[in-house]
């Protein structure tokens, strides 16, 4: 009685409840799926032809392609990558910039194939990485076997989190000699111990030696991200996923570790996809920025368009709501609310909520992506007449899986 | 400035974390976290303190709130010293001198309905009757963007701006003078961070508040300070009006500090001054001045000396041999 006293106060039910049978339900549904998808994928791995494909334009790393990643959650179905569309060109930075939520990890994941399955299911579109000889791996469907081979080798990750990226119970020099080791079978152990050297002093380690046969825990913050990026450099990769790689560091720390993969990318002839929240950090170093909410895509376009031009709503509210130093400002501009539940997301623009710029067109459906430049694509119904409409991101429905 | 206007003076406040070692727990050594600072916060203004991680600014933050019991210094709070005061005079200014964690999310009691959460203090301190509990709760939650009927919810149910204008609330019911803000804002999204510094900032105006504001996100602080202390392992080492300091630092950290701060202009090339090496131990800190090993423009003097703390340019202070002869 009183919980239904406190239920009637509140004036609303609260929006995570789910009944004994519903929640039955979503079990047994959950089940069904991932297993059925689990098998399909299974069943591509088996066959080198499934997971082949071609290159839309031989100067792209990696191409994403309309990307649907859901996890089957006890609440359900989150769509966390909707409907992804960019690609990243080779020896150039591509910053991803969103909110926490906003589906930009998710999107490194499915291309390094590390979602924790049978929970999280890349269920449509693309994802082809090129091998550099006219045919392209369909990460979607490469199977497990196949996929060690790339992981580390062609295609390596930064992770956000130094302190627990190592593991503290090898020495430092195991750590990277193990990456070598693993991708170059034939080295002897003195060339891979030579190389493990090297990466340290690319990296800006002076005291490579003693470092060698350190243990994680004696080292800093600054440098133990060094290590990571010596770790996922060692095989020279053609394409470096940097997830959040300054986040847990100090401004000045921050500023050497963004000086020095900027160098090494330039050295190595590799692309970084930069995954970050900092507007100031993809600005410095992004040739091209995807910006991300609520799973999709809402505006990419080079660093220029985005910053100089911004279009979409969310993007320009961005902006405006983080101080810069030297502009001074009243009051920082806050866009209202906050992002909507992933669990139900509305069937109209999902910013639409939030947005001060919304007009009638924005009740219909999503919005298309419209080309307004030659490099500039924003997903927004105000800019309809100002491009060329490119088509809508779709989405899979999970009860046809 | 009339002495009446400064509400908080800190001077040369220590706080030494002793390191225990052997079978006896013997005291081997200190860590200097906080090692001799020394400032004013006037009425109505918000000082921001700025380092890196480990350079005592929190420390120091909890110090001055006598959370923490200190080593030596100062800490005179309205003509008060707060380090002076019994346990029950200590009580009684207590809801004058309030906290906002850095961590929304920890800072909760997961087990408290957000009404308690605000209200357990304001009926401990009787800030107002018990007849008017209810509605003096739900005016504190409306003028904190909260409505209502949170208040029979639990944290578990929010978000973390939400969270963090619970805690804001929680300070604000006890009618403060003082609050310390430590990193308020470093855990939450981009646009949440917009919305919780404007509404500090509404409060200070509509209430005439005083903020100390820990941070390392100098882009904030000087959005919201009016004054700006930088601290370098557990020393001031500059202090001055936001506008001169971010218009001409003078310490070689404070200027490193500001060059490495990430600007979201492509077009504009900073020019970078990347400082070597890392911060060095507070147990064991370099002789002489604590920056010298990472500095540039270091001189033999610095390995021996310790600089002055000194006023360089009038209300600027700084901490360097740099400024000797002038």
């Amino acid at each position: 009685m009183a919980l239904k006293d406190k239920m009637k106060k509140s004036g609303k039910k609260s929006s995570s409840y789910i009944s004994a049978k519903e929640s039955r339900r979503i079990t047994r549904f959950n089940r069904k799926t991932t297993k059925k998808l689990e098998k399909k994928r299974a069943d591509a791995g088996k066959d080198p032809a499934l997971y082949t494909t071609k290159m839309k334009d031989e100067n792209n790393v990696v191409e994403f392609d309309n990307v649907c990643t859901y996890f089957f959650t006890d609440n359900g179905v989150v769509k966390a990558v909707d409907g992804v569309n960019f690609s990243i060109p080779k020896c150039s930075t591509v910053g991803v910039v969103g909110e926490s939520g906003c589906g930009k990890s998710v999107t490194s994941l499915s291309l390094m194939q590390l979602l924790p399955r049978p929970t999280g299911q890349t269920v449509g579109g693309e994802i082809r990485f090129n091998k550099g000889d006219g045919t392209a791996f369909n990460i979607v469907n490469t199977p497990n076997s196949v996929m060690e081979t790339i992981r580390g080798d062609k295609l390596s990750m930064i992770f956000q989190e130094p302190m627990t990226s190592l593991n503290p119970v090898f020495k430092i020099g195991e750590q990277v000699n193990e990456v070598i080791e693993l991708h170059n079978k034939d080295m002897s152990p003195e060339d891979v111990k030579a190389r493990t050297l090297e990466m340290l002093e690319l990296v800006g380690i002076a005291n490579k030696e003693g470092v060698y046969n350190m243990y994680p825990h004696e080292l800093s913050g600054g440098m133990r991200q060094r290590i990571c990026i010596a770790i996922a450099l060692a095989c020279s990769p053609t394409l470096i996923i940097a997830d959040e790689p300054t986040t847990a560091l100090d401004v000045t720390i921050q500023a050497q570790i963004l000086d020095l993969l900027q160098g090494l990318k330039d050295k190595l002839q590799s692309s970084i996809m930069l995954i970050t929240h900092d507007l100031g950090v993809v600005a410095g170093m992004a040739d091209y920025v995807v910006v991300m909410y609520s799973g999709r895509v809402i505006e990419k376009g080079t660093a220029d368009d985005i910053f100089h031009h911004p279009m979409h709503p969310y993007t320009i509210g961005l902006m405006a709501s983080k101080p810069v130093v030297g502009k001074k400002v009243e009051e920082l501009y806050n866009i209202p609310g906050s992002v909507p539940n992933p669990v139900n997301m509305p069937n109209y623009c999902y910013f639409k909520d939030r947005c001060e710029m919304h007009c009638d067109k924005c009740n219909g459906v999503y919005p298309p992506e419209i080309q307004v430049s030659d490099t500039h694509i924003v997903s927004c119904y105000r800019y309809c007449d100002q491009g060329k409409e490119l088509g809508y991101p779709k989405s899979v429905n999970v009860e046809e899986l | 400035m009339a002495e009446s206007e400064i509400l908080l003076e800190v001077k040369d406040l220590k706080k030494w974390f002793p390191i225990k070692a052997g079978f006896f727990k013997h005291t081997v050594g200190h860590v200097r976290a906080v090692d001799g600072i020394s400032f004013n916060i006037r009425r109505g203004e918000t000082m921001g303190l700025v380092g890196e991680s480990g350079c005592g600014k929190s420390t120091a933050g909890r110090t001055l709130l006598r959370l923490l019991e200190k080593t030596s210094g100062e800490v005179i709070f309205d003509g008060q010293d707060l380090n002076e005061l019994s346990k029950e005079e200590l009580r009684k200014i207590r809801p004058r001198i309030q906290i906002v964690f850095q961590d929304p999310y920890s800072s909760l009691s997961p087990r408290i309905p957000v009404g308690e959460i605000i209200g357990e203090a304001v009926r401990e301190h009787g800030i107002v009757p018990p007849e008017e509990f209810d509605d003096y709760i739900t005016r504190v939650m409306k003028v904190c963007g909260l409505p209502e009927y949170y208040k029979d919810r639990y944290p578990h149910e929010f978000s973390g701006g939400q969270r963090q204008r619970i805690c804001i609330a929680r300070a604000l019911a006890l009618a403060p003078d003082f609050i310390v803000c430590d990193e308020p804002v470093s855990a939450l999204d981009v646009s949440i961070q917009a919305q919780i510094i404007n509404l500090l900032r509404q409060l200070q105006k509509d209430f005439g508040l005083t903020y100390l504001f820990i941070s390392h996100d100098l882009s904030v602080v000087e959005h919201i300070s009016d004054t700006v202390g930088v601290m370098y392992l557990g020393n001031m080492v500059e202090y001055s009006e936001t506008e001169k300091i971010f218009a001409e630092p003078l310490h070689p950290y404070t200027k490193a500090l500001f060059s490495a701060i990430p600007i979201p202009d492509p077009d504009v090339k900073i020019n970078r001054i990347i400082l070597e090496g890392s911060i060095p131990s507070p147990a064991n800190p370099p002789a002489g001045c604590k920056f010298h090993t990472r500095c540039k423009e270091c001189m033999e003097i610095c390995k021996t000396e310790a600089p002055e703390w000194k006023e360089v340019r009038e209300g600027h202070f700084c901490a360097c041999h740099l400024y000797d002869e002038k």
